[in-house]
């Protein structure tokens, strides 16, 4: 355990020299070493919830660009009419800068507190390749390894399938995501991307952690193994070793292409799908697309220390921002997965059954899922319905 | 009359010769092309035939000849197709494939990839439209997905770095996504559609994404007569799911291609139903049906020829004889619209060859 210790501070050491490949490499061998402390497999009850002070919570929230300022102010308006001990620290991240202070002071913040909601930091991608995405660069330096998202289809909501129930869960933080390109030859770019085993263990084995724990049946793993024979291949063999352990819960793969194609067909035959970086990406936007679209799903990333609350289809919604017409569901029901992984479950739940009443029941739409309804129209309905259960609230 | 288009045939084939580049429309003169034809394993050759005696119902001036490419070790131990197969392909420089399956331990490359590198077809073209007489949940479908066909994330170059973590490489290069933004335009403006969207993830992958989405804008400024949009893949997914008539043209690099294609392919009824084509280089075009061979329906007569008829339509267009193009497709629209004989993946319970003899009268009847 003391080597353990001494190796991990000889890893920090050797980081700042680094830089580049040396790195990466560094980064991978640091994974490698802390790995074995999570053995249990995480699902956000594992992670302590961060210190209260004064009962209350802080949490991080970065508003980010687009739509994400004004959404993030009626969850903050939300929060104060229902009484929830919960402090917002903000946190703004310019994205126009092509300095890193904002992003790490947002970091530092994320670290201090343990938990961030957070609006989408629009990428401007006229700046040198060397500015990377800065959702990127919070998810890889937070380690938020498990990006999760569950598509339920809502009764209220007009859809062309029915009866969708699927939970996706992405790696995170490498794959086709890993920000490593270079131009060897004139004309000639590289771009990798990188599978490790470690990682992919991890994901796979939160994955069948995850669907023990909510009662699922089935995992699929999406690939493209028969292209990507090593990088694809490891991923798919890591999750049929980590399914071994798992004799309840049914296993197979699919390929990328055949996925999407059975997605907008028979969409009701998916139960847990669990894939690398890029295809989730694909997949969980074609998900959020079924359901209803961006304004109505829910994002969490989990990591093993932190955890980071967003939308799941990460959009920032420039053409929609300051027109009171965008759809604050995926933020506040954000916020509620927040809630409930601060073990504030009273309040989250009060605030999803208010959110989902006026969905389905109420049926006060935006305009994004065909209804007439302003942003405030509907949170100022969500807060009512709240106020109606006959819970302690503040003024209007 | 006989010998003097003889004549006029000898001298236009002749003069069809000098010409490099994309094949010219001879259809001023009836004269009959040749056009290599691939049947493939499985359903291959039944669906084949189909599309044969379908062409002979028409009076399609095409005259074909088959021939097999299973792969062979040539001198130097390189796998590549047959030798004969190649100069057939040379010659008539139009193909027409059937599915081939690709035997897992063989040794040899998938054949879909031996082909792609040995005519360097370096643009897959699929127009997804949807199909009146097959309700699918998306109706008005009518896009086309360009995907570049020969490098990107499909270069197959991968290494093990160190125990446990493997890198792949996504290669992209500004000559072939120069061409297939140039093909991109060219199509558009060929095909009458009115705008051309590149699909990319230039925000995560800045310098390859972003090369791509340069030339891609080079190519636009060329042509100002196509209106040219760029969009995030995720987007595109998202809004592809929710409302599909908002896209025309697709253009993009390999994986998000193979993506997109089979997500469109999906939309309007899936890959039984859909054709493909493969641009290459040299004026070189092979169109093929995507599905597989399924092996367990081979030789019953079950098959649905939909898919290799509909990509043989496109073969047709390619060439210039759209009113025979334009007489087949409608034919085998308006039975499937009927639905009084279609084959079980569509819905009845008819054989291929009733399928096969009901497009036939039609097409007959059109006359």
């Amino acid at each position: 355990m003391a080597a353990h210790g001494a190796v991990l501070s000889l890893c920090r050491f050797i980081k700042p020299f680094g830089g580049g490949r040396l790195g990466n490499t560094v980064k991978v061998f640091g994974t490698t070493l802390t790995s074995h402390r999570n053995k249990s497999g995480l699902n956000g009850d594992n992670i302590p919830p961060p210190a209260k002070y004064g009962g209350r919570h802080t949490v991080t929230l970065i508003p980010g660009d687009g739509i994400g300022p004004e959404l993030l102010n009626h969850v903050r308006e939300v929060f104060r009419f229902s009484c929830v001990p919960v402090d917002f620290e903000v946190v703004h991240v310019n994205s126009a800068l092509e300095t890193d202070d904002d992003m790490n002071n947002a970091i530092t913040a994320i670290r201090r507190n343990g938990v961030a909601l957070k609006g989408n930091i629009e990428t401007k991608h006229t700046l040198p390749a060397s500015v990377k995405s800065r959702n990127n660069v919070l998810r890889t330096s937070l380690d938020l390894y498990a990006n999760v998202m569950h598509c339920q289809s809502l009764p209220g909501v007009q859809t062309r399938h029915k009866n969708i129930d699927i939970m996706i869960i992405r790696e995170n933080t490498e794959g086709e995501y890993s920000s490593l390109e270079h131009e060897s030859v004139s004309g000639v770019v590289e771009s990798l991307k990188i599978i490790t085993r470690n990682n992919s263990l991890r994901i796979a084995e939160y994955a069948f952690q995850l669907a023990r724990d909510k009662g699922r049946r089935r995992v699929t793993a999406v690939h493209k193994a028969n292209i990507m024979k090593l990088g694809d291949g490891l991923f798919l063999q890591c999750c049929k070793e980590v399914a071994s352990g798992y004799p309840d819960i049914t296993f197979d793969s699919m390929i990328v292409d055949n996925t999407t194609m059975q997605l907008v067909s028979k969409p009701q035959q998916f139960d847990v799908m669990v894939m690398p970086n890029l295809y989730g990406n694909v997949v969980s936007n074609v998900c959020a697309g079924l359901v209803g679209g961006p304004g109505l799903v829910p994002g969490a990333n989990y990591g093993r220390d932190y955890a980071v609350f967003e939308t799941a289809t990460r959009n920032t919604g420039k053409s929609i921002a300051g027109r009171n017409i965008a759809n604050p569901t995926a933020l506040l029901l954000a916020s509620c997965m927040m809630l409930d992984h601060l073990e504030l479950n009273d309040h989250a739940t009060s605030i999803r059954n208010a959110v989902l009443t006026t969905m389905n029941e109420t049926r006060l739409h935006t305009a994004d899922i065909g209804g007439q309804g302003t942003t405030l129209e509907v949170v100022q309905s969500i807060m009512r319905i709240i106020q109606s259960k006959g819970q302690l609230t503040s003024e209007f | 009359v006989h010998r003097f288009i003889g004549c006029a045939a000898i001298v236009s084939r002749v003069l069809g010769s000098f010409k490099n580049g994309s094949p010219q429309p001879r259809n001023f003169i009836r004269e009959m092309q040749t056009v290599t034809l691939i049947p493939g394993d499985g359903i291959g050759p039944e669906i084949s035939n189909a599309v044969m005696k379908i062409f002979e119902a028409a009076n399609a001036p095409i005259e074909w000849e088959e021939r097999n490419v299973t792969a062979i070790k040539g001198p130097g131990g390189k796998w590549m197709i047959p030798p004969d197969a190649k100069e057939s392909m040379d010659r008539n420089k139009i193909g027409l494939k059937g599915p081939l399956k690709t035997p897992i331990a063989a040794g040899h490359p998938s054949m879909n990839l031996l082909l792609r590198k040995t005519f360097d077809l370096y643009a897959n073209v699929r127009p997804c439209v949807s199909i009146e007489g097959y309700k699918t949940p998306y109706t008005d479908v009518n896009l086309v997905t360009i995907r570049e066909n020969t490098e990107g994330e499909y270069s197959g170059i991968e290494h093990l770095i160190v125990d446990g973590v493997v890198q792949s490489i996504k290669l992209i290069t500004e000559q072939a996504s120069e061409r297939i933004a140039e093909y991109a335009f060219e199509y558009a403006r060929n095909n009458q559609r009115a705008s051309v969207t590149a699909v990319h993830k230039a925000n995560i992958m800045r310098m390859s994404d972003g090369l791509f989405l340069r030339k891609c804008r080079e190519a636009a400024e060329k042509h100002k007569d196509v209106k040219f949009t760029e969009m995030y893949l995720d987007t595109v997914c998202l809004n592809m799911v929710q409302d599909p008539t908002q896209f025309d043209v697709l253009v993009m690099p390999n994986l998000y291609g193979d993506i997109l294609s089979d997500l469109c392919a999906g939309l309007i009824g899936g890959l039984g139903v859909t054709p493909s084509g493969n641009i290459g280089a040299n004026g070189v075009a092979i169109f093929e049906s995507v599905h597989g061979t399924a092996p367990d329906i081979a030789g019953k007569d079950f098959a649905n020829p939909t898919a290799l008829l509909l990509s043989a339509v496109m073969m047709l267009r390619h060439m210039g004889l759209h009113s025979h193009g334009k007489k087949i497709e409608t034919a085998c629209f308006d039975t499937i619209r009927d639905k009084k004989v279609l084959t079980k993946d569509l819905g009845g319970n008819s054989k291929c060859s009733e399928f096969t003899e009901a497009i036939c009268q039609k097409v007959r009847d059109m006359d």
